[in-house]
């Protein structure tokens, strides 16, 4: 029981470092508010290697945690958005059994650009964000089937390992 | 990747498709206005056929030339407003979300006149 609390940690403390790493490169996506979110990697495989709570749970305190550290206090509401709903529709999806690491990590990305989007027309008031949508579309499966690939090789070198006792 | 993969990434791409035809098939709004809210409320909307600088609080600057609109200041700290392009057609928006400021291209008369008919 113990080590499962352990081996979260050094999910969570990778979580932040990924965080930390991708803050460090300059914007190289053109679109600004665009990231690869190369922490959420962390947030699948825990997805595949524990369960959806756990995942969760590494979700909500990853943003909390690194937007104290990093970010600013302001975007923790968004991201808190977005990494609850991704989280849940990557949990059905997996759920059903009938797509890949791959397609489970891009639903994940264009909805967590979603939640975001839809508590950023709820802050301001707005439905004007026309534009944002599709280009958050796009961006999400991008990101999302490149988070997605990494996952499926680091699951498939994990092999058999358990995170837990 | 599944098959179902393939699906829901064709999905969301020709969703996005279509959104991004739509908004590039309206033209540029000559004579549209630029609306500045704040937190939802109107502050105000300016012709963006005249050039013009207008502080919006004491947080955010919006500078109208050569028939654009565009964010050229803003105390926020990831200034992702000030680097977004200057938006001319109606529908874009420059949206600086911690000041909750947002300036969007509303269209002008003709416009009017083609939502109704």
């Amino acid at each position: 029981m113990k080590n499962r609390a352990a081996y979260f940690g050094v999910f969570t403390a990778l979580a932040l470092i990924f965080s930390y790493l991708e803050s460090l490169i300059p914007i190289r996506f053109g679109i600004p508010g665009i990231k690869l979110g190369l922490a959420n990697l962390l947030t699948v495989i825990l997805l595949y290697k524990r369960n959806a709570r756990e995942a969760l749970l590494l979700s909500v305190v990853r943003v909390i945690l690194s937007g104290f550290l990093f970010g600013n206090l302001f975007s923790i509401v968004y991201s808190l958005a977005g990494g609850i709903l991704s989280l849940f529709v990557m949990a059905v999806l997996k759920g059903t059994g009938r797509f890949s690491v791959m397609g489970v990590s891009a639903a994940g990305g264009v909805f967590h650009n979603m939640g975001q989007l839809l508590v950023a027309m709820a802050a301001v008031e707005t439905y004007r964000v026309g534009y944002y949508f599709p280009v958050l579309l796009i961006a999400g499966v991008v990101t999302g089937l490149l988070i997605g690939t990494v996952a499926e090789q680091v699951l498939k070198r994990l092999g058999n390992f358990r995170f837990e006792s | 990747m599944k098959r179902n993969d393939w699906i829901l990434i064709t999905v969301v791409l020709a969703v996005s498709a279509i959104f991004l035809g739509i908004h590039f098939s309206r033209p540029q709004q000559k004579d549209g206005m630029a609306e500045v809210t704040i937190d939802g409320e109107v502050f105000g909307s300016w012709p963006i056929s005249e050039d013009r600088t207008v502080e919006i609080g004491d947080g955010n600057r919006l500078v109208i030339e050569d028939g654009k609109a565009d964010m050229v200041w803003a105390d926020c700290p990831d200034k992702l407003c000030v680097n977004q392009k200057a938006i001319s057609r109606e529908g874009e928006s420059i949206i600086c979300l911690p000041n909750k400021v947002v300036i969007s291209i509303v269209g002008g008369e003709e416009r009017e006149v083609d939502a109704v008919t």
